[in-house]
């Protein structure tokens, strides 16, 4: 393997650890002010599908008199794609405000609550997809203004020139699309927002000691809120990033593919912590690179079929949640309403 | 004046009115069950003011509403003389008052300034909030001796430590007036020492305290005034230094009407159980049972009294198989019990020791079930309940619930109905019949008419007697000393994991046990 294969290799791990990188961080959130979410799947795909559908309206041009099946939309240029992730945030926020309801208003069990919003988000967004675009649950291929593209970062030739270090800028930081970069971006703010600022204080306390929140004459409810909806913002990323910014370029029936989940595992073996959790998802998006680069891998006395290649993920996944990877504490009030008592 | 100052002393001068709280006519019902009925209450500025009262009687209940937990429904509120609602907790707070709970609101895994600054803070970012705290906490600490690390994690400081950082929390706050809900529970004599020294500076600042409790030996020794509480009324409020524990157990466990017992001489056997140097250990690492030695004879009706919380729990748990000892032996028949966490209740069962246990809800019976199926658990896997392969003998199970709630008078007797659906005596009465009846040796049974109505109480105590008739063991722990009084044969007092004293009932009253209950024994003179 040459330097340019393995730079190639840690470009696509940068582009498959994005979505799960915003996911991991959306249920950091949700977690540690107490609340288990196992709906980030589900809001992941909502705000796929609300995200690719309104960047496809609103890149398609007007038409005063559309044929059946034909787009007639606002004919916007670079910001249909901006529409696209408003979209996709409140969709996926929507779905936020309804774990929510559920697990702190009405106090139901959560993961009760994540799972239907799996299904419901699974359901309606092929039920809406069809009845809008009559594409099989599909969005129309996004094109021009309504998909990001890369970004060069500056001076990328002139620094690439430099061995090593160079191509590495080049080839594997530079030319990622944008919302690429603002994950990465969020680990420090997502670090600084709950370990330096009075907000993140609360935060963590709710998800430990929700009593001691309470008698200190602060709301817990208003708290969890919160958490949920910051938890809705980043999960809207992570969709508006999977059928917008990657090669997909528009939305699939469950493209999220079980990234939730993953996203799941890898908040566990970071600990619910925000730079591990970046670690951990670099680590399984280099598996899932690994996985489609090499399909058939020739061993010598036998091929590993592609089959388990493309299965790497998901069995590092199970590793992780069966425990065989040191011990977890979850945030202690995690799962559990809050019932004021004595 | 310097933010430091500010924080210790910014409060505007008190108004002329030394009283700090005054309560008018408060009462607060929790279904049918009345908690706090017409409570009036005035609490003297600058002074320590102890309530005592047993469980159940409405301290907590007091004081909740107090700091803001529970709404009264009916009664006013006054803090330093102007009324006052309390909706929340922010409300007790901005009027100047601090608790400490029992069981503490810390947050584990922050440090005692995050702990501190926790809902306190001035502004959005933390690090100035921290450093103030750092600031006030070096004050505070020297002042009132509540030295504690500020950069200490809480999960690991010892009790004592984890309390002082809520009396920082609540100073923090600026409290004028502190509430400690049975503060010394976790605490070793040393740390309570500590912790009124604490007290008597908070105090000399000008603090007003409330300290709830119902060890009398504190009340005496630290408090000024103390009131008693008593099935949610408030008895009597006396000077401290114009009452006696004597006074006090009088006024706390009430003179009611002894309850006649039918009960003929007792015809004691040999010794069935044998206990020798039993010690139990608490998960927070306190010694619930500081060795205890006891023989438990066939015959007999053993009383065990004490003020709720002295070891009494620990001793039913222990010999019920539900804790595990720390050290000692417990010999029945010449067996040693294991007594190591392998143990547990049904091991204890086919020794023949049945357990009606203190807490019928938590560990009596399981609500949300029918009656006939709390009626033979624990013993459902014997054979006469369940066939070899493992079903359940489901008719003979009804047909046998039936006769209990028939021969012990369970009302309404419908063996169909949930547990929960019964009242507290026919709860009672339930886990009762499936404990006698499955005809054991010893019998632990612990409250036996706690939350039960009278009518009910005299059945209970006759089943009782009648189990002792036929020569077998009770082990009865009651906080009722009428209960221990006309149920015993002989009667040991406990006091702080230890046995205080041992008495005959007819030769002994409720003054003489009240005293051995508070830790003192009126044939040795005070401790």
């Amino acid at each position: 393997m040459d330097l340019a294969e393995l730079f190639q290799l840690f470009d696509s791990t940068m582009r498959n650890a994005t979505p799960l990188l915003l996911a991991c961080l959306a249920g950091l959130f949700s977690e540690r002010a107490g609340i288990f979410d196992i709906g980030l799947e589900g809001k992941m795909l909502a705000a796929a599908f609300a995200s690719a559908g309104v960047a496809a309206w609103a890149a398609a041009p007007y038409v005063a008199d559309p044929f059946p099946g034909q787009i007639s939309g606002l004919g916007l240029g670079w910001t249909a794609a901006w529409l696209g992730v408003m979209a996709g945030i409140a969709a996926s926020m929507a779905m936020a405000l309804l774990h929510g309801f559920a697990s702190i208003t009405l106090r139901g069990n959560q993961l009760i609550s994540g799972v239907a919003i799996n299904f419901l988000a699974a359901g309606v967004t092929v039920l809406v997809g069809e009845a809008l675009f009559s594409m099989g649950g599909q969005t129309p291929q996004l094109t021009g203004g309504a998909r990001f593209i890369g970004l060069t970062l500056p001076l990328a030739d002139t620094i690439g020139a430099i061995p090593v270090i160079g191509p590495f800028y080049r080839d594997v930081l530079s030319g990622q699309v944008i919302l690429v970069y603002i994950a990465l971006l969020m680990v420090p703010l997502t670090a600084w927002i709950l370990f330096s600022t009075r907000f993140g204080l609360r935060l963590r306390a709710v998800g430990e000691n929700p009593g001691a929140v309470d008698t200190a004459g602060i709301s817990v409810t208003r708290q969890r809120y919160a958490a949920v909806l910051i938890c809705g913002v980043l999960c809207g990323l992570a969709g508006a990033y999977l059928s917008m910014g990657t090669s997909a370029a528009g939305f699939v029936k469950d493209m999220t593919a079980g990234r939730g989940f993953i996203a799941l595992a890898a908040l566990i073996f970071a600990k619910w912590k925000p730079y591990p959790a970046l670690w951990a998802c670099l680590l399984f998006g280099l598996l899932e690179a690994i996985g489609s680069k090499y399909q058939n891998v020739d061993v010598g006395a036998f091929v590993i079929p592609v089959q388990f290649m493309q299965a790497l993920p998901y069995i590092l996944t199970v590793v992780i949640l069966a425990g065989f990877i040191g011990k977890a504490t979850p945030p202690k009030a995690g799962g559990q309403p809050y019932v004021k008592e004595r | 004046m310097t933010v430091v100052e500010d924080n210790l002393k910014g409060r505007p001068e008190a108004a002329p009115d030394a009283t700090a709280i005054e309560l008018t006519g408060i009462s607060k019902s929790f279904g049918p069950v009345q908690a706090n009925k017409d409570i009036s209450m005035k609490v003297q500025r600058g002074t320590i003011h102890g309530i005592v009262g047993e469980n159940g009687a409405g301290k907590s209940t007091l004081m909740s509403i107090l700091y803001g937990f529970y709404k009264a429904d009916k009664g006013e509120i006054r803090i330093g003389g102007t009324p006052t609602q309390i909706n929340n907790s922010d409300d007790a707070i901005r009027a100047g008052i601090g608790m400490v709970h029992q069981h503490f609101m810390l947050v584990q895994p922050f440090t005692v300034l995050e702990n501190v600054v926790l809902g306190a803070e001035d502004g959005a970012m933390l690090k100035p909030s921290l450093a103030k705290a750092r600031t006030l906490l070096t004050e505070l600490a020297r002042e009132y001796e509540l030295e504690v690390d500020p950069d200490a994690v809480v999960g690991d400081l010892a009790v004592g430590f984890q309390q002082r950082v809520e009396i920082l929390k609540a100073l923090y706050r600026k409290a004028d007036i502190l509430i400690l809900d049975e503060p010394t529970g976790v605490l070793t004599p040393a740390e309570a020492d500590h912790l009124f020294r604490i007290l008597e500076g908070l105090k000399r600042e000008g603090k007003t305290i409330i300290l709830i409790t119902h060890k009398l030996r504190e009340i005496m020794a630290i408090t000024d005034t103390v009131s008693v509480m008593r099935q949610g009324e408030m008895t009597a409020t006396v000077k401290t230094a114009d009452t006696s524990p004597t006074e006090l157990a009088e006024l706390m466990v009430g003179r009611k009407v002894l309850l006649r017992i039918e009960k003929s001489p007792p015809n004691i056997g040999e010794t069935l159980m044998e206990i020798r140097g039993l010690r139990v250990r608490d998960p927070d690492g306190v010694e619930r049972l500081k060795g205890i030695d006891l023989d438990l004879k066939a015959g007999e009706i053993l009383g065990v009294a004490g003020v709720a919380g002295n070891g009494q729990s620990a001793l039913l748990e222990v010999l019920g198989g539900i804790t595990a000892a720390s050290g000692g032996t417990v010999t029945m028949n010449g067996r040693a019990l294991d007594l190591s966490a392998q143990a547990d209740a049904g091991e204890r069962r086919d020794h023949g020791i049945a357990h009606v246990p203190e807490d019928r809800h938590r560990l009596g019976l399981i609500m949300p079930y029918s009656a006939w199926e709390n009626a033979c658990f624990g013993y459902h896997d014997r054979a006469e309940y369940s066939s070899p392969k493992g079903f359940l003998r489901r008719t003979f199970m009804r047909d046998d619930a039936r006769e209990k709630i028939e021969k012990y008078d369970v009302r309404p007797a419908n063996c169909d109905l949930k547990a929960s659906n019964f009242s507290g005596g026919n709860q009672q009465k339930i886990v009762i019949a499936r404990e006698i009846e499955s005809n054991p040796d010893i019998l632990l049974i612990g409250q036996p008419t706690r939350g039960v109505d009278i009518g009910a109480i005299e059945f209970i105590h006759n089943q009782i007697v009648a189990l002792r008739d036929k020569g077998k063991a009770v082990l009865l722990v009651s906080v009722e000393l009428e209960e221990i009084l006309a149920l015993s044969d002989r009667i040991v007092v406990m006091f702080d994991g230890a046995i205080s004293g041992e008495r005959l009932p007819q030769d002994t009253d409720e003054n003489e046990l009240g005293l051995l209950m508070a830790g003192i024994d009126p044939k040795e003179g005070p401790q």
